[in-house]
């Protein structure tokens, strides 16, 4: 099985995400990430679906969600060609002894430090998977208290844009 | 952006059809002109009444509460038929038996909560089936939604996986605009069951009414027409294949292109197999025909499939009472697979040639395309592949034998009911082992005359959709031909029919024993009855006369061979009341031939004990 990341335009409208997300968990799908948010037109909202399958059932999964009344077009990212981003806010032990060289993971890894209390650091990081799980490796040792991860956003590389075509102009 | 189709917009037109006995591939009609009144000033049950109204609806099925309520005050001045049933669930399957048999949108009505939750068995039955159907539910008023308030229940939830689509209508201005837009989704594409949801604050709101409205269903384009290349690519095969068989599933009857099928089986010669939900797409006479396929079907048919190089399929769906074990099926074969939704092509069986398109278009263009192959004087000779097939059906018809205990065999009386009524009725089935002698023993000749619950397998859908049938089709005799387990399921629709004059005639298959579950304890549990003997034969519990005759119905009984045929004719002589027969027969007929469940066609039986032979030399 491979990972896919799947990009699905849908009206946005109520109820919308729960007949997608219930036709992926009906279908025997578990999605590993998702990030819904609006696009560059307010009809229109996006979401980022990262699923882990064999590519023949993924086809079926994503043939049944064109049939989603709601579901306006559905692209899939191929990694080589496309921008992936998460986001991480973790919150790391770092007390006066600890607190330089957490920051000098921080600085290594171009993350952001956003809340300072006494004992502990809270960090903003962005990027692949990847990189964040280096981050997240290079902290532990000092004690993480609490993590929270946003889903994959991706967009695909270059100037055609997925948002263009004649079904989305009309909503 | 989706416009109004002619599709929607012709409902109107075809009102005047409903008695006028309509042929049956006339669904495509071109557009009337749209009625469009100036904005009038109405309640948003108003609105849905005259929406109802200008979509050409001539009758619903449903039953009053609490939040549909202001729904039923305008209903009472409509031209809209209301009928009164006993159960929710009886509004939906007649809604089915209705579209089933007309070919138009079935409306069915109930109040929230439980009104709401009972139509959840005939909407799964209609998404499985692909049924043109509205279901419309009352909501409680918005401000108390998710408050668990009283007669609440999440419904357009509850059938997300079991629509098409459903709305929860939001504010009374949209109203003509979902209502045109689910007898849209309902009727156009691959058919299905919409839901409408109106909470009971929005039907009580003050709004305007103008018709028509403009649709907006950006995300809905389905393809109707199929892509040239492919269509050129499955004519090639068909001109080269030496064992090809059509395989016909309930996509050729829903577009209307029985006609086409006939022509295109007849200029190629190749073998007919329709399944269960598309028996009478195909005639069952035709010398062509080889009978259904699967776990109850012909030899024939089962080993066309199975040793076919070429299958072509036409709005079948390869579903696992037809294909058996799956990677044990057609394994010689090259699949063309053609239907309306394109999520069906590959999900079980992988095509070698995909075709997206309505079976009507995928059908005339195939029949242009094999004739321009003829014309080039490709084609194969398909004697060898007959005289095999021929060979089957002569040594393996579909036949039953005499009971041993002297009781009354089920398959005679059905085989007999389909002769004396014949072609021109439409028979309704439950579902069982009646269901599947039906199937067998009747002959199918036309469209749209046979109605069963293929894919959910819904016992209690017969009565029901038989009144819904009788509702759209007066003047053409319906049957149903049930069992004495789903007639109690479902039988107090009777009063209904016999109230507002909807003369069914009923066939109780009467066993005494649930039947299909019985044959499989008697095959497959060693004998062991466990909870399938209902009483009926034991302690004549309930004795259908009389609660035939308690329903406002007519109440025969047939227990003996003799009396089969005057008991039938003495039920087609009465056309001014419902009338059931109770056949009472014995309990241990089973259906054959049969692959058992999880088995490969390969082990088809054909009776207990014995497996057809195939001379597998020949082929």
């Amino acid at each position: 099985m491979t990972m896919h990341t799947l990009s699905v335009l849908v009206e946005n409208k109520p109820g919308v995400l729960a007949r997608v997300s219930g036709l992926f968990s009906r279908r025997g799908f578990n999605i590993d990430s998702l990030a819904v948010g609006e696009t560059e037109n307010p009809d229109v909202s996006r979401i980022t679906i990262v699923v882990n399958a064999d590519s023949s059932p993924l086809e079926q999964v994503t043939k049944q969600l064109n049939k989603l009344v709601n579901v306006l077009k559905i692209v899939e990212l191929d990694p080589a060609t496309s921008v992936a981003r998460e986001l991480l806010l973790v919150k790391v032990r770092a007390d006066r002894n600890a607190r330089s060289q957490v920051m000098e993971t921080v600085n290594l890894f171009r993350a952001r430090v956003v809340d300072v209390a006494p004992d502990t650091l809270t960090i903003e990081a962005t990027g692949t998977a990847d990189k964040l799980d280096a981050l997240l490796r290079d902290l532990e040792p000092f004690g993480i208290k609490e993590m929270v991860q946003s889903g994959l956003v991706a967009i695909g590389r270059g100037s055609r844009a997925i948002t263009a075509g004649p079904a989305l102009r009309a909503a | 952006m989706t416009r109004p189709t002619p599709e929607t917009l012709a409902h109107s037109a075809r009102r005047a059809r409903t008695v006028a006995e309509a042929p049956g591939d006339t669904d495509h009609v071109p557009a009337a002109t749209p009625v469009r009144p100036a904005p009038a000033q109405v309640s948003g049950a108003g609105s849905l009444v005259r929406s109802l109204e200008a979509l050409g609806v001539d009758v619903v099925f449903g039953i009053p509460g609490g939040a549909i309520l202001p729904a039923y005050d305008p209903l009472y001045d409509s031209t809209v038929r209301h009928i009164l049933v006993r159960h929710e669930q009886g509004a939906g399957h007649a809604a089915t038996g209705y579209a089933q048999a007309t070919g138009r949108v079935g409306v069915c009505i109930a109040t929230s909560g439980p009104g709401a939750t009972n139509l959840v068995t005939p909407i799964a039955d209609a998404h499985m089936d692909s049924v043109p159907m509205v279901a419309i539910t009352g909501q409680v008023a918005r401000p108390a939604i998710g408050t668990d308030a009283f007669q609440e229940a999440d419904i357009q939830g509850i059938t997300l996986p079991i629509t098409k689509h459903n709305f929860l209508v939001q504010e009374a201005s949209e109203i003509p605009r979902v209502l045109a837009e689910a007898f849209h989704l309902a009727s156009t594409g691959r058919p299905g069951p919409v839901l409408v949801d109106i909470p009971k604050d929005v039907l009580q709101a003050s709004t305007t009414f103008t018709w028509p409205p403009t649709p907006d269903l950006p995300g809905y384009r389905p393809t109707l027409h199929p892509h040239g290349k492919q269509i050129r690519e499955a004519a090639r095969l068909m001109s080269n294949a030496r064992r090809p068989v059509l395989y016909v599933g309930g996509g050729v009857l829903k577009a209307g292109a029985t006609e086409g099928l006939r022509k295109l089986a007849e200029l190629t010669g190749i073998p007919v197999i329709t399944t269960l939900m598309a028996l009478g797409a195909f005639p069952d006479s035709h010398r062509q025909h080889l009978g259904m396929p699967g776990m109850h079907g012909t030899v024939a048919a089962v080993y066309g499939l199975q040793k076919a190089d070429l299958i072509v399929a036409l709005g079948a769906r390869f579903d696992d009472r037809v294909t058996g074990k799956l990677d044990t099926f057609a394994p010689d074969a090259t699949v063309v697979h053609a239907d309306i939704d394109p999520a069906e092509i590959g999900k079980n069986r992988h095509a070698d040639v995909p075709i997206v398109g309505d079976a009507r278009h995928v059908i005339d263009e195939l029949l242009a395309a094999v004739t321009t192959e003829r014309a080039a004087g490709r084609g194969t000779d398909l004697a060898d592949w007959w005289t095999q097939l021929d060979d089957l059906r002569e040594r393996y018809p579909l036949g039953y034998e005499e009971s041993s205990d002297g009781t009354l065999a089920p398959q005679y009386v059905i085989k007999r009911l389909g002769e004396i009524v014949g072609p021109d009725a439409i028979y309704v089935a439950g579902v069982g082992q009646h269901q599947m002698w039906a199937s067998q023993f009747i002959s199918y000749e036309k469209p749209k005359t046979w109605l069963n619950s293929g894919g959910l397998g819904t016992m209690g859908y017969a009565v029901p959709a038989a009144m819904g049938a009788k509702v759209g089709k007066p003047d053409t005799v319906v049957w149903a031909i049930d069992g004495d387990g789903c007639f109690q399921m479902t039988n107090q629709e009777l009063a209904t029919c016999a109230l507002e004059g909807i003369p069914v005639k009923i066939a109780v298959i009467n066993n005494g024993n649930l039947g299909m579950v019985r044959q499989w304890q008697t095959l497959f549990y060693g004998e062991r009855y466990s909870n399938t003997d209902l009483g009926t034969h034991k302690h004549r519990i309930p004795d259908f006369v009389k609660l035939a005759e308690a329903l406002g119905c007519v109440g025969l009984r047939c227990e003996n061979v003799e009396d089969v045929d005057k008991t039938i004719e003495a039920a087609m002589s009465i056309n001014d009341a419902p009338v059931v027969i109770d056949f009472v027969v014995g309990k241990d007929a089973m259906v054959w031939p049969m692959v058992a469940a999880g088995t490969s066609n390969d082990e088809i039986m054909f009776a207990r004990g014995v497996r057809p032979v195939f001379d597998e030399d020949e082929l």
